[in-house]
């Protein structure tokens, strides 16, 4: 084997947003040799650049906060389902890395010598720190990525897209990949893995997320043998933009600015209607995600949505000044848009951003399978039914940096303890990946698309035991169509191979959400059944999946078993 | 309202003098090159390579090539209905069609 083709570390870093970045930099600190690999270029490819709103942490900058009632919050944003461990952990644990991030220079919002904080639904005070204008998750990013950049012991690798995690006595020892500018496939050796890639949005048509994010980390752990739980849980985004067709901005942008100008979500007869599902809004932006996207969705189907199919986000009762004092270059982007918040609203619909559902881990973000770690949005349990909103990239520095620590420690007593010859990046693992003859028959793209379009109409915010169903009977006949070996020949970005692959990846990934969704026969948090309406008590339980056999194994499982997994 | 634009597009590999090809994608005013290039792979062509990740937000900033010889972000570029020139970053190493070298060199692996 070329020493290109198989590399070795003691921790290997799968994906780097903030949750691999982070965690890239603790292994290091831990005083691990640490591999960190991105499908994409190191530091853009993931959610983490794209955030562009607040990040919750009881810092107690507006007034005064303290880390539990931050947990009292995220636990009742879950409706029950969160893994108590695992939210402790971000609360407590965020202050510190809010903190950590503004020693590195990311430049949190601040009014005069304190954090400015805002008051973002779902929270009882003003908690959430954020960076001006829009600009939180690219100053993140960048931070994370400065901090990389100056440790050059960490090797940092773009472009590796790994394909299948790999195990060797039990234990997960790397993992395969492929190097898309050449189209090689390389090993990579480790003695602890830590899978950080993200959420799976690009299962659905419309989303937030980026290209990167479908799923692949959850696929990778479930075929390793580890568990994934609450994979019914997916996070719409209520008030996503549908229209006019705006570029260069994040389709997620009109939550900030729902935080600083509240603004009135209106129907197609200019009413506001939030109080007929429940939740009046008076101009405060208090209704929490799931309840939104369900009061704008009933209101599409109730023939009273926006000519596009959403609803309507006015901000036509504020002035151009107070519009710039809060968003300045925002309003210019928007006016290269043709949009003049001052004369029209928007429309706004939901939109697929954020999985609550993962890989199964323990308070030490261990999976249950030996070596292998999980953190960020690619595991699952923090946030139960329903993710509070600010809590994505706390988790992602908090469970990075965790998982980051605990990795080291863990590889670090595998090379004391083990005189066993390391993974030499042979197998069948490697041989399936390199071997590639057939031309493929088939426009993975366009299944792709077809994929997305089944998981939007019959597995989206509103579920029916028909539509499940049917759902799962079309994604069987994608899984027929594709076959089970990498068509492609040996050049580089070879963009047929990289969709079969990804495709093999949203299919498992969109099974498992379809079945656990087909089982949680009751309506919570995001998981919103038509024929099952309210919250049923007995259903206060996690769904865990595991393949067995081949085929995937679908079991209720107690709140608080994940404490478990290791013992 | 649908229009109709078509994006001639320099193709090709490395070492291999490249070619132009067109194709006709139909478009809802407002939308973007990265729009027009992602229905070519779904609809025409899926062997079409370009490089992108955030789809719309401009934050990945991995879009970037050449239209109508200025360079742009494939995200942020509108559609217009008329012959639209798409070509790879000149002074980029080629990889394939659109798609050129840009990580930065120490995050490259070499395979050779």
């Amino acid at each position: 084997m070329s020493a290109s083709r198989h590399l070795s570390a003691d921790v290997l870093v799968i994906g780097a947003g903030g949750a691999g970045m982070y965690a890239a930099l603790e292994a290091h600190r831990q005083g691990a040799k640490v591999l960190l690999v991105d499908r994409s270029l190191i530091g853009r490819g993931g959610s983490t650049v794209m955030a562009q709103m607040t990040v919750a942490a009881a810092m107690g900058g507006a007034c005064p906060d303290h880390w539990q009632h931050h947990l009292t919050d995220t636990l009742a944003a879950g409706r029950g389902l969160c893994e108590p461990v695992l939210a402790k952990i971000v609360c407590e644990q965020g202050v510190e890395c809010i903190a950590q991030l503004d020693e590195w220079g990311v430049g949190w919002a601040r009014f005069e010598d304190r954090y400015s904080q805002v008051h973002a639904p779902g929270h009882d005070r003003a908690r959430c720190v954020y960076v001006d204008f829009l600009n939180t998750g690219p100053a993140v990013a960048r931070t994370l990525r400065t901090r990389l950049v100056r440790t050059p012991e960490i090797r940092r690798i773009g472009e590796l897209a790994v394909t299948d995690l790999v195990l060797r006595d039990g234990r997960c020892c790397g993992a395969m990949a492929l190097h898309l500018p050449s189209g090689a496939a390389v090993s990579l050796q480790a003695n602890a893995v830590i899978v950080a890639t993200g959420g799976l949005t690009r299962l659905y048509r419309r989303n937030s997320g980026s290209a990167n994010s479908g799923g692949d980390g959850y696929a990778l752990a479930l075929r390793a043998g580890a568990e994934l739980v609450d994979m019914e849980f997916v996070q719409f985004f209520p008030i996503g933009h549908l229209a006019p067709r705006l570029i260069g901005m994040d389709p997620i942008m009109w939550d900030p600015f729902r935080y600083k100008l509240g603004g009135r979500l209106l129907n197609a007869h200019m009413e506001e209607f939030t109080e007929r599902y429940g939740t009046p809004e008076n101009g405060q932006y208090r209704i929490t995600r799931d309840l939104a996207t369900y009061a704008i969705t009933k209101e599409v189907a109730a023939g009273r949505g926006s000519p596009h199919g959403g609803a309507w986000l006015s901000f036509q009762h504020l002035d151009e000044a107070s519009l710039r004092q809060a968003f300045g270059p925002v309003i210019d982007r928007l006016a290269r848009n043709g949009i003049d918040l001052t004369r029209t609203p928007i429309e706004v619909a939901p939109i697929a951003h954020y999985h609550m559902g993962g890989i199964a881990v323990d308070e030490r973000m261990r999976t249950g399978v030996n070596g292998l770690f999980g953190a960020g949005e690619a595991i699952g349990g923090s946030n139960g039914a329903n993710r509070l909103s600010g809590n994505a990239i706390t988790e992602a520095l908090v469970f990075g940096r965790l998982a980051g620590a605990q990795a080291a420690s863990f590889a670090k007593a595998i090379r004391h303890a083990a005189p066993a010859q390391p993974w030499q990046g042979d197998g069948p693992e490697r041989d399936w990946l390199a071997n590639r003859r057939h031309r493929p028959s088939i426009n993975c793209a366009a299944l792709i698309e077809q994929l997305q379009a089944i998981m939007a109409d019959d597995v989206g915010p509103f579920r029916t035991a028909d539509g499940l169903a049917r759902a799962q009977l079309r994604l069987s006949e994608i899984l027929a169509a594709i076959g089970d070996s990498p068509p492609g020949g040996i050049d580089g970005y070879d963009a047929e191979l990289l969709d079969w692959l990804d495709l093999r990846q949203m299919l498992l990934v969109a099974r498992c959400v379809t079945e656990a969704a087909i089982l949680r026969t009751e309506s919570r948090g995001a998981h919103q059944r038509e024929d099952h309406p309210g919250l049923d008590d007995t259903w206060q339980e996690h769904l865990a999946i595991r393949i067995c056999g081949g085929k995937l194994s679908l079991n209720r499982q107690a709140i608080g078993a994940l404490e478990r997994l290791s013992a | 309202m649908s229009q109709s634009a078509i994006l001639r597009i320099q193709r090709g590999h490395p070492g291999e003098p490249s070619f132009e090809q067109d194709f006709e994608v139909l478009f809802d005013s407002g939308q973007s090159l990265l729009d027009g290039l992602r229905q070519i792979r779904a609809r025409h062509d899926p062997t079409l390579a370009f490089r992108y990740s955030c789809i719309n937000a401009n934050a990945c900033k991995e879009c970037m090539m050449k239209l109508d010889g200025k360079t742009v972000y494939a995200c942020t570029a509108r559609l217009e209905s008329r012959v639209m020139l798409v070509a790879p970053l000149p002074n980029k190493t080629l990889v394939r069609d659109l798609l050129t070298a840009v990580s930065p060199g120490d995050e490259v692996l070499d395979t050779d």
